[in-house]
């Protein structure tokens, strides 16, 4: 039963992968819920199976068993397709190495998801207002080579929210960043989540970053443990 | 913004794009050259033909329409022919092969000048020794002779004594008997051109002579023009469609190599799309436009070098050949060239569609 006030709910989600003769479990039977609004950050070591998690959160992998709702939608009972639509409809991700199109300039990058979403590209309002959060107003012309690692990061915290997703996934944002721009970035997301009510899933292993969620969910041999 | 990310992407890797473009060119250029020159040869041979000013022309019984004959008529044929009511010339001519395609024509000088209205020599004039020869201004570039100058064909050395303007039956010319002694056929003529008092005889005149000698080919000489035509040479059609099976070939094996190089590439990006939701389709079309485009730049060029190739041509051979711009084939190459470039981009584009988005991000 979907409870309303959840945006993510995981039950029982069990992913196995076959390498060659083996059979690995990557996820052995995770629940988790996170509130609409809320900023949660999953730490682990690898292995753990936090990435793994991930992407079937955001529809880029399948689960074996278990189900997963997002905004009440079950991503397990979907097929390829809807789950490609889950992504231009439902999620924005943000990439521990940016992942920018690297011949498109910074506002193309941010127009290319708009597109992909069948919306408009905006340039006033709410996008304006996203892009004086972010501070890379005056670098949108730019391709991605001739940005920083932080500005980069900047853009593509910018395509992943463009859309106005339900959900913004991060998988290490700040693994690629030095402590400075790292911060920056760490403070964005809080932004985004406190002023504009994004809720946000982080990944990552560095406990200085998980600092900055509300609450900080432990992974360990694919599944969520009480304590470190 | 999926097309400006296709030029963006061609503009990127601007290497791979003009190499391939050029690839694509230069099999549009074969294609685009083969059949000009099919065309500008024929289109030559009977331009020629037609310049000789007569009405009828009158070959050997068995000659196809572009054989190269020796002189397997008698010359009394022309006693024959001029006695046949309003027929004002007959003039006979000898042709004999000097190597490769290439011939030399024998013909008499004062029966010829009086039908075609005469040669204009742009220099020198007509024979005047045993060893002179006539060329036309082509065959004198081509083989970079002046007035004077010596040549050497048949084994033997001949002086060119004038240059004349192209479009008179040939591209080299000796005296009638000289040819016939030449090629051993003294008293024989390969052709029989023939001048009427009025073009309105003609149908009469041509019945009367294809009843007269019903083993001998008898045209007149805009049917004859009509005739040399690409499919009336034997085996140019199926040469033609050889080449273009290649050039297919040629643009399916070039495009794949670029398109799977491509796809390599940007295994990446095409990870990046799909984490924003780009589905197969749009992966796809994407390889598809890149190809689109690049065959479409590839034609344009391609079509731009055939007038390099003509020009190449009338510089350095034309004397051998001439090439013609046939701007009907250009859409037909063009096809040409996005067929096989399509082809070639269906394997690289259904594994770009096709690829794992979670591999495809951690791609090095």
């Amino acid at each position: 039963m979907s409870d309303p006030a959840m945006l993510i709910q995981v039950k029982k989600l069990v992913k196995k992968y076959r390498m060659g003769d083996v059979e690995v479990s990557a996820l052995r039977g995770v629940d988790l819920n996170v509130q609409k609004g809320e900023f949660i950050a999953i730490v682990g070591p690898s292995g753990s199976g936090k990435s793994t998690l991930f992407y079937i959160l955001g529809g880029l992998s399948s689960a074996s068993s278990g189900t997963v709702l997002i905004d009440g939608r079950d991503l397990t009972q979907m097929s390829d397709s809807e789950r490609t639509a889950i992504r231009r409809e439902l999620v924005g991700f943000v990439f521990q190495r940016y992942n920018l199109l690297p011949t498109l300039s910074a506002t193309d990058n941010i127009a290319m998801a708009q597109y992909l979403a069948g919306k408009k590209h905006e340039t006033d309002g709410w996008f304006k207002q996203t892009l004086d959060l972010l501070g890379i107003g005056h670098r949108l012309g730019h391709k991605p080579r001739s940005l920083s690692g932080g500005e980069q990061q900047r853009v593509a915290i910018a395509r992943a929210i463009v859309n106005h997703p339900a959900l913004l996934l991060a998988d290490e944002p700040t693994g690629n960043l030095d402590s400075e721009n790292s911060e920056i970035v760490l403070k964005l997301l809080r932004d985004l989540n406190e002023r504009l009510g994004q809720t946000i899933l982080m990944i990552t292993h560095n406990p200085e970053a998980a600092a900055y969620a509300h609450r900080i969910v432990h992974m360990r041999d694919g599944r969520i443990v009480e304590h470190p | 913004m999926i097309n400006k990310l296709v030029i963006e992407n061609l503009k990127h890797r601007w290497v791979r794009t003009s190499l391939s473009a050029a690839a694509v060119g230069v099999q549009v250029t074969m294609i685009l050259t083969l059949v000009g020159v099919s065309y500008g040869t024929l289109e030559d041979m009977a331009r020629r033909s037609r310049g000789v000013g007569a009405d009828i022309l009158i070959r050997p019984p068995g000659s196809s329409i572009i054989s190269l004959s020796s002189a397997p008529m008698p010359q009394k044929l022309l006693d024959f022919v001029r006695q046949i009511p309003h027929v004002t010339i007959a003039t006979g001519t000898a042709v004999h092969a000097i190597g490769g395609t290439n011939s030399v024509t024998g013909v008499d000088l004062n029966e010829f000048s009086r039908m075609s209205g005469g040669f204009k020599f742009l220099s020198g004039g007509p024979f005047q020794g045993p060893d002179d020869v006539i060329v036309d201004e082509y065959w004198a570039r081509q083989n970079k002779l002046k007035v004077g100058a010596q040549t050497r064909f048949l084994n033997k050395t001949w002086r060119v004594c004038g240059i004349v303007e192209p479009g008179k039956l040939a591209r080299l010319f000796l005296p009638l008997p000289l040819v016939q002694e030449l090629s051993a056929n003294t008293g024989k003529i390969s052709m029989v051109y023939v001048k009427l008092d009025d073009q309105a005889n003609l149908p009469t005149v041509l019945a009367g002579l294809k009843k007269s000698l019903p083993e001998h080919q008898i045209y007149s000489i805009e049917e004859y023009s009509s005739l040399i035509s690409v499919n009336n040479v034997p085996g140019l059609k199926p040469f033609i469609g050889v080449v273009i099976g290649v050039s297919i070939v040629v643009g399916f094996l070039v495009v794949f190599l670029s398109m799977y190089t491509a796809v390599l590439e940007r295994t990446r990006e095409i990870g990046i799309l799909k984490s924003l939701g780009a589905t197969p389709q749009m992966i796809l079309g994407i390889l598809v436009r890149e190809t689109v485009a690049l065959a479409i730049v590839g034609s344009i060029a391609g079509i731009l070098l055939t007038y390099l190739t003509r020009w190449a041509i009338m510089q350095y051979v034309p004397g051998n050949l001439t090439q013609v711009i046939v701007p009907d084939w250009w859409p037909v190459a063009t096809l040409i060239s996005l067929t096989g470039s399509l082809t070639g981009a269906l394997y690289p584009g259904w594994k770009a569609a096709r690829q794992d988005a979670i591999e495809a991000l951690s791609y090095e």
